[in-house]
């Protein structure tokens, strides 16, 4: 799942350069254009893998470092 | 007047604030400078995302796409919800837990132990002073102008000299700026990292709603969401850029226009293929990408001063983003690793926990903010002059379509708000350094005592205060914007240096120096190159120079540390397990 993650961040890396929607001009909802809108989406994929980062890479062992003594 | 006495509402109200937080003050140097380590998650995501949003998000988003169009939700926002949430999860947590381990209160502290060596101390500290500097100006600054404009009219007979004749009796950017530094120094001088982190909430609040709020009254005054999507400038048959929206005063709302207003023409227009003409016509530029070339006419600001100077004067303008502009823009966002005040504000958490939230929301609250005022920005394109100054699309957005002085002293508080809750943290950062990586480390443990050393601190900000508005006042009027460019370039060229001191066992104290040494000088080329601060990119593709930087500090790091002797295993020990 850890392979997966980071997987899944170099995807994002990828799916940030849209240039399959440079030039779409269709308004999502009847105002906001596709490429705002697509990015607003990926915003929102950002914060879904940071969940999925917290879950399946959280660095417990560091985290008990820092809290001995 | 109504807007002005809004605004003092608010400062009085963060003033009240500074004072209730001094009260949670437990008196000791820790709490002044990390509060003691006792941050919860939401006052972390609040405080991290205050102080990494400045004046920018609501002022200059809007200002942006009114120049370049949508693509700069993509270009400076979405990807740094990626970018900056990963750094919190990879380097915030990591440097929070050494930091609470190792007792460390600022980023050298941290790298001395971690590459054992004094040196490094000494090299690293100019240059982030150097490079907060320009940012606690762009604060200071960018305050200045945007209140000016808005008080205009309030005291004609006491300030009868404006920066420009229409704000005539507008409070003076001099008096704004030491207002609002007086305003932060005494919160932080008061409450030290606590009340920053207090105020930054309160603050971040106030400008997530502000922002909110203007969009709402603006779309309803552009006949709502369905009509404002058909708003922004659109490119006619002839290559001509028309406005084909108007605001209609009686009505109160933008309708249609009788016949459009040309504002722009597309350049080449004529040597164009047949098949590149109809792709564009009916195209609303503001809601695309792909760069076009436009000329437009604008007023001549010499017309004035000179009788023989034309009234109309042409200029040209890319709008859109280049591909390869778009791509290495990823670098400046890289920024957030080496932030001084970032890492002082990861240090305040009370447990690796509380940066859960933060790393969650912070995307989050990006969208939330930029969304509305990227959209405001395009809208602009179809009812402002192309030749305004992207500074000031918002507050004319407001002042032509909404004119209620409530509202627009409440969205200047929101502005107020954006830039304070950053200038807070770089302040208490820099007199955090000073005390720590200057006079403690040098006067060694044990020759002050706790009170003093807060003391020393508290002399250290006032000091830094004082000098910030001087040069502030000396250099006021700097392109802010550019301006900040600059600094995150600096700031995400060293990122290799943390990414590599905390995952890099080979990584040496020569390999570190020789990255700050290389990124700092590629970044001084490119910063001089562009006429210190304005906007610059590289080769015809239009690389941005962070990308370069960062990849000279990067293969300095590598070489230099694979050449030299590697760190003692006492060292290592410190950081990795073995």
């Amino acid at each position: 799942m850890k392979a997966l993650v980071y997987l899944l961040f170099l995807l994002m890396l990828i799916l940030h350069q849209d240039s399959w929607a440079w030039d779409d001009q269709t308004l999502v909802l009847g105002f906001m254009p596709i490429g705002l809108a697509y990015h607003a989406a990926f915003s929102i994929g950002c914060a879904i893998l940071g969940a999925l980062a917290i879950k399946y890479v959280w660095p417990h062992d560091l985290e008990k470092l820092a809290e001995e003594e | 007047m109504t807007t002005l006495i809004v605004i003092i509402l608010y400062l009085g109200l963060l003033l009240g604030l500074g004072m209730y937080t001094n009260r949670l003050s437990r008196g000791t140097s820790q709490d002044y400078f990390v509060a003691s380590h006792s941050i919860g998650p939401f006052l972390l995501l609040m405080s991290v995302f205050g102080t990494t949003m400045t004046a920018f998000a609501l002022v200059g988003s809007t200002g942006k796409t009114f120049e370049r169009g949508i693509g700069t939700y993509g270009l400076m926002a979405s990807i740094s919800g990626l970018v900056h949430a990963a750094i919190f999860f990879v380097i915030g947590i990591r440097l929070w837990c050494y930091g609470k381990k190792h007792n460390f209160v600022t980023q050298i502290q941290f790298f001395r132990a971690r590459f054992d060596s004094n040196t490094i101390g000494y090299i690293l500290f100019p240059i982030l002073v150097m490079l907060v500097i320009p940012y606690l100006l762009i604060g200071i600054i960018g305050a200045g102008k945007t209140i000016e404009p808005v008080t205009a009219g309030a005291f004609p007979d006491i300030f009868t000299n404006p920066t420009r004749p229409p704000w005539v009796g507008g409070i003076p950017p001099w008096l704004s700026g030491l207002v609002i530094s007086a305003v932060v120094l005494t919160y932080v001088f008061m409450g030290g990292s606590r009340g920053a982190a207090f105020a930054n909430t309160f603050q971040t609040l106030v400008f997530m709603v502000m922002g909110l709020v203007a969009f709402v009254f603006i779309v309803k005054a552009l006949g709502g969401l369905d009509n404002a999507g058909n708003v922004p400038a659109r490119i006619n048959d002839q290559g001509m850029l028309v406005q084909e929206y108007s605001y209609n005063k009686k009505e109160q709302q933008v309708t249609k226009s009788d016949t459009p207003k040309v504002i722009g023409k597309v350049k080449h227009w004529e040597e164009m293929s047949e098949e590149k003409r109809e792709a564009l016509v009916g195209q609303q530029p503001h809601f695309t990408r792909t760069p076009i070339d436009l000329e437009y006419k604008t007023k001549n600001t010499k017309a004035g001063k000179d009788p023989d100077a034309p009234k109309l004067i042409t200029k040209e303008r890319e709008l859109g983003i280049p591909p390869m502009t778009f791509l290495t823009y990823l670098f400046i966002p890289l920024s957030v690793g080496m932030f001084p005040h970032l890492f002082q504000h990861w240090l305040t958490a009370k447990s690796a926990k509380s940066f859960r939230l933060t790393v969650i929301a912070h995307p989050l609250c990006i969208m939330i903010v930029w969304v509305p005022c990227v959209l405001i920005g395009a809208w602009a394109s179809g009812i402002l002059p192309p030749g305004m100054p992207p500074p000031a699309v918002l507050s004319n957005m407001l002042a032509q379509l909404i004119q209620n002085d409530i509202l627009t002293g409440l969205l200047t508080a929101g502005v107020l708000a954006a830039i304070m809750s950053s200038l807070d943290s770089q302040f208490l950062c820099l007199g955090t350094i000073f005390t720590n990586d200057i006079v403690l480390h040098k006067a060694g443990k044990g020759k002050y005592t706790d009170k003093q050393v807060v003391k020393i601190a508290r002399t250290f900000i006032v000091v830094i205060v004082a000098l910030t508005y001087a040069l502030a006042m000396a250099l006021k009027d700097a392109n802010v914007f550019d301006l900040a460019i600059w600094c995150f370039s600096g700031f995400g060229a060293l990122f290799p240096v943390v990414f590599a001191a905390l995952y890099w066992k080979r990584a040496t104290k020569e390999g570190a120096i020789a990255s700050i040494l290389a990124a700092t000088i590629t970044w001084f080329y490119y910063f001089q190159k562009a006429g210190y601060g304005g906007e610059y990119f590289i080769g015809e593709h239009k690389i941005v120079p962070a990308a370069v930087c960062f990849a000279a500090g990067a293969i300095a790091m590598i070489v230099v540390s694979l050449a030299t002797k590697p760190p003692s295993k006492e060292t290592l020990d410190k950081f990795f397990k073995s």
